[in-house]
């Protein structure tokens, strides 16, 4: 019988490769990805316990929200990665130093 | 095993591995491509969470927009003839540490917990979907729609030429 442990474990196992992707990538856009992974998770997440502990709509509601949040983050940051390669030739997030004193 | 049980495993399989791919593969195309996976499997759960509206949008937004999106960064940042696009890793070790020791500590928390659980039955949500955002979540339904348009006109500010650069 698959239960709510089941999903939240999944998505644990989500999260943390995210965290993962997140700490050891130098491409921006990889990074972008990991970040991509995490929201997933927490989407399963909300998903999960609406189906299994609340009884009503409430997670799917906030899953919505959060894709809804993804794709503006994404969009952003895009953005922000492309303004950077034009500017400096490189996709390397520890190259991006320009700020350092 | 039952059969919900079997269709769980493969679409857990399926995300966890292809998610694995995206984090640890050295060729950028391949990560991108690996999300595709993670994100139909993720999909692959909201069907079996009883979440068929949730299914069909994470297909159409991240699948449709968000990946493609991706991938267009994936192209724009790197020259055309570049075509193996590898990208290093940095501080393994320490990422390594941190990222099983965060597994191992929601994983615990999450099964060692006995959860209240009230389950439903799966039944078709699209229609009480609608009701909620017109209804209960009016208000920040329409605050996500601002917040979409204005990330919308940042990104397209922000990637702007400007005329005398």
């Amino acid at each position: 019988m698959i239960g709510l442990e089941h999903y939240l474990v999944v998505s644990a196992a989500l999260f943390s490769l995210g965290v993962l992707g997140l700490l050891t990538r130098r491409n921006a856009v990889n990074v972008l990805m990991s970040i991509e992974l995490i929201l997933n998770s927490a989407n399963v997440n909300l998903v999960a316990f609406s189906r299994f502990a609340a009884g009503n709509l409430g997670g799917q509601i906030f899953a919505v929200f959060g894709i809804v949040v993804a794709a503006a983050e994404v969009a952003v940051g895009l953005a922000i990665v492309l303004t950077l390669y034009r500017l400096r030739r490189t996709p390397n997030l520890d190259e991006a130093d320009i700020l350092k004193g | 095993m039952s059969a919900e049980a079997f269709v769980f495993w493969v679409f857990a399989i399926v995300t966890v591995g292809s998610a694995a791919v995206v984090v640890l593969s050295r060729t950028l195309i391949y990560s991108a491509f690996a999300l595709l996976f993670t994100f139909f499997g993720v999909a692959g759960l909201y069907v079996l969470l009883g979440a068929d509206f949730l299914a069909a949008t994470q297909l159409l937004i991240y699948v449709g927009g968000i990946l493609v999106l991706l991938l267009f960064g994936v192209m724009l940042t790197h020259k055309i003839y570049d075509l193996d696009l590898r990208t290093e890793t940095t501080q393994l070790a320490p990422g390594l540490i941190v990222a099983v020791g965060l597994f191992v500590i929601l994983s615990a928390t999450a099964v060692r917990t006995s959860w209240m659980s009230t389950p439903r039955a799966p039944a078709p949500t699209t229609a009480e979907v609608g009701r909620l955002f017109l209804g209960t979540y009016l208000l920040p339904f329409e605050a996500a729609s601002v917040l979409l348009l204005v990330a919308l006109l940042g990104a397209a500010m922000i990637v702007r030429r400007r005329r005398d650069a």
